[in-house]
């Protein structure tokens, strides 16, 4: 498979009155054709920033990206582009959708000339031919009624359909690479399944790569080729799908998965949760940055932090737990999801 | 069957209906019933817009009932002039969503907590703050937290402010208004457990509205779904998820999401047709029906009632009850 | 690095070690003040009122001349050493009277505006919070009050009133608080629906409670920034009203007074009028800039 996106030392902070809040921590990692890779992380461990700098859609007066830093795209670091090189990127080549699909469309627009709007931006046609474009493109999200409702407002759209609408404006140019930054979480479970399956059936069709930012582990197990584990600015585990709900190795993984309600726990029981919140990245801790809530630390952990090591061609993982002299251990029970009391 | 002591909430057929422009009317809540036993959890599920909040800040007392009764402790508190209602809100109180809109930024932590007990001026200025740090200590906080602002905090401890904040006067009954829907999954489980734990402790009657029905689980003895201002199923939780009747909660079970990819690939979910349709033009019969798979023209013709099953499961759908 | 095996022994939770650092603790305050100060222009601004005030309470008695003692001995001397500003027909002193007129000016623009923004906020706080019938008959109120054409009633008012200080006050701040109050009943009518506000309901909190410790303090940001909005328009209006003949009586004086003499010898000595009429600008001007400033030290959203 052909690498996309490459990301090299990746180093973003975060200038503040208290100080210099590390949000990402030198990561690097590539995005290859046709792929689905779900970041997985809790809120502030810099998903969203990562996801973000690769659109250049950090603000600038505060945000600062290391020198050291890549993007490549297409042969061309992202973070040295400028102006109109930047805008062909956007939107054309590289599309995003957001949490809110509220805020993010314009509420004074109709949604049919809001997805016509990227096409007139990005490819040569005339207006007419454009909203043509952007019905059809609405009926392949799964608009109903799509010709009547691309002449109405956000407003009278639902949750769900403001989520389809979005998706229609960022798959319009059809782009290389789709960002979904936590696209279902301000939907309903039943409305979350239908853009899910949407999401999937539209990647397969236009071969679109995807890099799905979520902290809903039963989200990545249904949607995801590879997945890349998150904390406190870090990458911490990577791997593809099975290895890492089968066979993961961080505790902190570990944790996640556990920490996912189990349908087949008995009411009233303790859930598993992890104890405390992830460090704040203005006072980044010296060792593991996960030493403070791990089961597993060692005084190792809070020293120094771990290098990766290589498990498999896909797997590896940052842990001291794998160096020769760590005790083995055997995994935590309650890690797989289901065991389901229903029947389908 | 239970006799009528038991039922600590007993919610009678109740209607909250809000007049929109000229002469329509959206029913909210549509004519709900059901109890909830002291020390227990009732559960209530359902998407957005199915009146479930409506159902909750009408109990509460922020809205007025259009019809129906809410007994709370054989007291009908909609017949309650205001000061009795001032007297009565300190038996319920409330747990809010969004952990960053509930609490007032410019109050500190330690005000915020007091200011039940300032309102229903319970003790001084010392034991209200002797309160306070017992209570952040009960919360999972500590004393140092009390003079600092709320912005100061994640949304997972700002949530334990917000129970704190209704603990401080004592509740017996407390209504959970989707207090985990904006948090992260590990930092639910936190606060899932923590109210587990004070129910324990207090002895305390939850009310837990949620959107979904994965954490519901693990917190409630019997578990109500509410479909367009109505109730489609109500079950003891072993019997609603080993059980399920309604065509709604299978689809509801179905949507969620389970973190085990072989499981995923597999699964033939349910998927609905459509969103919700309008509750101020609600289909005729069964509301049910214009998303439902199995819908007839049966459905369409006769809205299907509440009918029990077994002894303590109920259900709205007309294809299940022919079967029987 | 130094890697025993004694690194590899696993301690599990600490408990005690959960002791978090927290970031300094910053009150809405402090956090506007430090936006505040990375603006050097709202700071000079600041930096300029906080002079004239100062010189407002001192200079009267700086140049030792009393503002009210005439002297025929010195009448339009121009700015020298002796009389830093010069003097005017009568041969006061017209440092000492600037500054005099400066203390008037600012009083009613301090006092004005205190009550301008106390009624407006009250009544658009109540207004806004028990909104239905209530809200509908108080806007009604509020638009009658702005249909009549303020000047005139200010001009009939300060008639009827006759002139002094007390007057001036009334007839600016009988008409002054309505554009506040329609503010904030805005901004209540938005904040209004948080969930904070249902919060303190469900308590069982009073009208009065809600509307004075939640409500209210929300809007501190804009009661500071229309302050600093309301402060310079009452000096103005004070300074018109006094050049039209309607303001403080001699041997009292304002800035507009002030100006209003010396304009009959605005041809032979133009400073006469032109250290008045500066200290109005600067005024103007420096509680405009602060303003703004403030306005985006308060609410960095509405920064773009």
């Amino acid at each position: 498979m052909k690498k996309i996106l490459d990301i090299k030392n990746l180093t973003i902070d975060f200038n503040t009155y208290a100080g210099r809040i590390q949000a990402v921590r030198n990561i690097s990692f590539s995005l290859y054709e046709g792929e689905i890779l779900a970041i997985v992380g809790e809120s502030g461990c810099g998903k969203t920033v990562t996801s973000k700098s690769i659109m250049r859609l950090l603000p600038e007066a505060t945000a600062q990206v290391n020198n050291h830093s890549e993007i490549i795209f297409d042969g061309q670091n992202v973070l040295k582009l400028k102006g109109k090189e930047l805008k062909k990127i956007r939107g054309d080549e590289i599309a995003m959708i957001f949490q809110d699909p509220m805020s993010a469309l314009n509420p004074t627009m109709k949604v049919g000339h809001q997805v016509a709007e990227s096409l007139l931006i990005h490819t040569k046609i005339t207006k007419k031919q454009a909203f043509k474009e952007a019905v059809q493109m609405l009926k392949l999200v799964g608009l109903p009624m799509a010709e009547k409702r691309a002449h109405e407002y956000p407003n009278q759209y639902s949750g769900g359909m403001r989520q389809r609408a979005m998706i229609a404006i960022a798959l319009a140019c059809k782009p290389k690479i789709l960002i979904a930054d936590e696209p279902t979480t301000a939907l309903d479970v039943t409305i979350q399944a239908q853009i899910m399956k949407l999401i999937k059936t539209l990647q397969a069709d236009l071969n679109t790569a995807i890099i799905l930012v979520t902290h809903d582990l039963g989200i990545v197990a249904g949607m995801a080729d590879r997945i890349q584990v998150m904390y406190a600015g870090q990458i911490i585990e990577r791997g593809v799908r099975e290895e890492l709900f089968y066979d993961p190795q961080h505790p902190y993984t570990w944790a996640l998965l556990r920490s996912v309600p189990k349908v087949s726990q008995k009411s009233k029981s303790q859930l598993y949760s992890i104890t405390g919140t992830p460090p704040d990245l203005l006072y980044p801790p010296k060792g593991c940055a996960f030493a403070e809530r791990c089961e597993y630390c060692m005084p190792i952990c809070r020293k120094d932090p771990p290098v990766e090591t290589i498990i498999s061609k896909t797997q590896s993982v940052n842990c001291w737990l794998q160096h020769k002299d760590a005790p083995k251990l055997n995994k935590p029970s309650g890690l797989k999801g289901v065991i389901h009391g229903q029947s389908l | 069957m239970d006799n009528h002591y038991d039922k600590f909430v007993l919610v009678e057929y109740l209607q909250k209906y809000f007049r929109v422009s000229g002469k329509q009317k959206l029913k909210a809540v549509d004519g709900i019933s059901f109890y909830i036993k002291r020390g227990e959890t009732l559960g209530l599920v359902g998407e957005s817009g199915c009146g479930k909040s409506t159902a909750g800040k009408t109990i509460l007392g922020l809205h007025k009932p259009t019809n129906g009764k809410i007994i709370i402790d054989g007291q009908d508190i909609t017949k309650l002039s205001s000061k009795e209602k001032k007297q009565f809100t300190r038996k319920i109180q409330m747990i809010f969503q969004d952990p960053y809109a509930s609490l007032n930024p410019r109050m500190t932590v330690s005000d915020l907590i007091a200011e039940g007990l300032t309102i229903h001026k319970m003790g001084s200025k010392d034991t209200k703050l002797r309160k306070v740090h017992e209570l952040l200590k009960l919360v999972g906080l500590n004393k140092e937290h009390a003079s600092r602002f709320p912005h100061e905090f994640s949304g997972g401890q700002r949530q334990r402010i917000g129970i704190a904040r209704a603990l401080a006067i004592e509740p017996e009954f407390i209504i959970c208004d989707e207090p985990v829907s904006a948090l992260d999954v590990s930092i639910q489980a936190q606060v899932i457990n923590l109210l587990i734990k004070l129910q324990k402790e207090l002895h305390l009657t939850y009310l837990f509205i949620a959107h979904d029905l994965s954490m519901v689980r693990h917190i409630s003895d019997r578990i109500a779904v509410m479909y367009l201002g109505k109730l489609v199923e109500i079950a003891d939780t072993t019997n609603l998820f080993e059980n399920t009747l309604h065509p709604y909660t299978k689809a509801l079970l179905s949507a969620i999401p389970i973190a085990d990819p072989h499981y995923e690939d597999k699964k033939q979910s349910i998927q609905l047709r459509g969103e919700l349709p309008s509750s101020i033009n609600p289909p005729s019969g069964c509301t049910f029906r214009t998303r439902c798979e199995f819908a007839t023209s049966a459905c369409a013709e006769k809205e299907p009632k509440l009918i029990a099953i077994t002894n303590d499961h109920f259900v709205a759908c007309h294809q299940v009850t022919s079967d029987k | 690095m130094q890697i025993s095996k004694a690194d590899f022994i696993i301690e599990g939770l600490i408990t005690q070690t959960i002791d978090h650092k927290m970031r300094p603790s910053l009150t809405y305050g402090q956090d506007a003040w430090r936006r505040l100060k990375l603006n050097k222009i709202a700071m000079l601004s600041l930096f300029i009122l906080i002079i004239l005030t100062l010189m407002c309470i001192l200079g009267p008695s700086l140049s030792g001349y009393d503002f009210k003692t005439t002297n025929t001995l010195q009448l339009n001397f121009p700015p020298s050493l002796q009389h830093w500003f010069g003097t005017d027909p009568l041969g006061r002193d017209l440092f000492s009277r600037v500054w005099q007129g400066g203390r008037i000016s600012l009083l009613i623009g301090f006092i004005g505006t205190f009550i301008c923004i106390t009624v407006g906020t009250m009544y658009g706080g109540i207004s806004g919070y028990i909104g239905g019938r209530a809200d509908h008959y108080m806007m009604r109120v509020i638009e009658v009050l702005v249909s009549i054409p303020s000047l005139v009633m200010v001009i009939l008012l300060s008639l009827y009133l006759g002139s002094g200080m007390l007057s001036l006050i009334i007839a600016l701040t009988a008409f002054g608080w309505t554009s506040t109050a329609r503010m904030i009943r805005g901004q209540v009518l938005q904040i209004k629906q948080q969930e904070f506000v249902l919060a303190a309901v469900s308590l069982g909190a009073s009208t009065a409670r809600i509307i004075l410790k939640h409500l209210i303090p929300n809007t501190l940001g804009i009661i500071i920034v229309d302050i600093t909005f309301t402060i310079p328009g009452l000096i103005f209006a004070e300074a018109f009203l006094s050049f039209m003949g309607l303001g403080v009586q001699i041997p009292n004086t304002s800035w507009g007074a002030l100006a209003a003499s010396a304009r009959d010898n605005i041809m032979f000595y133009p400073y006469q009028l032109f250290f008045p009429s500066l200290m109005i600008a600067l005024t103007m001007l420096s509680f405009s800039l602060l303003g703004d400033g403030l306005r985006d030290a308060l609410d960095p959203k509405l920064r773009s």
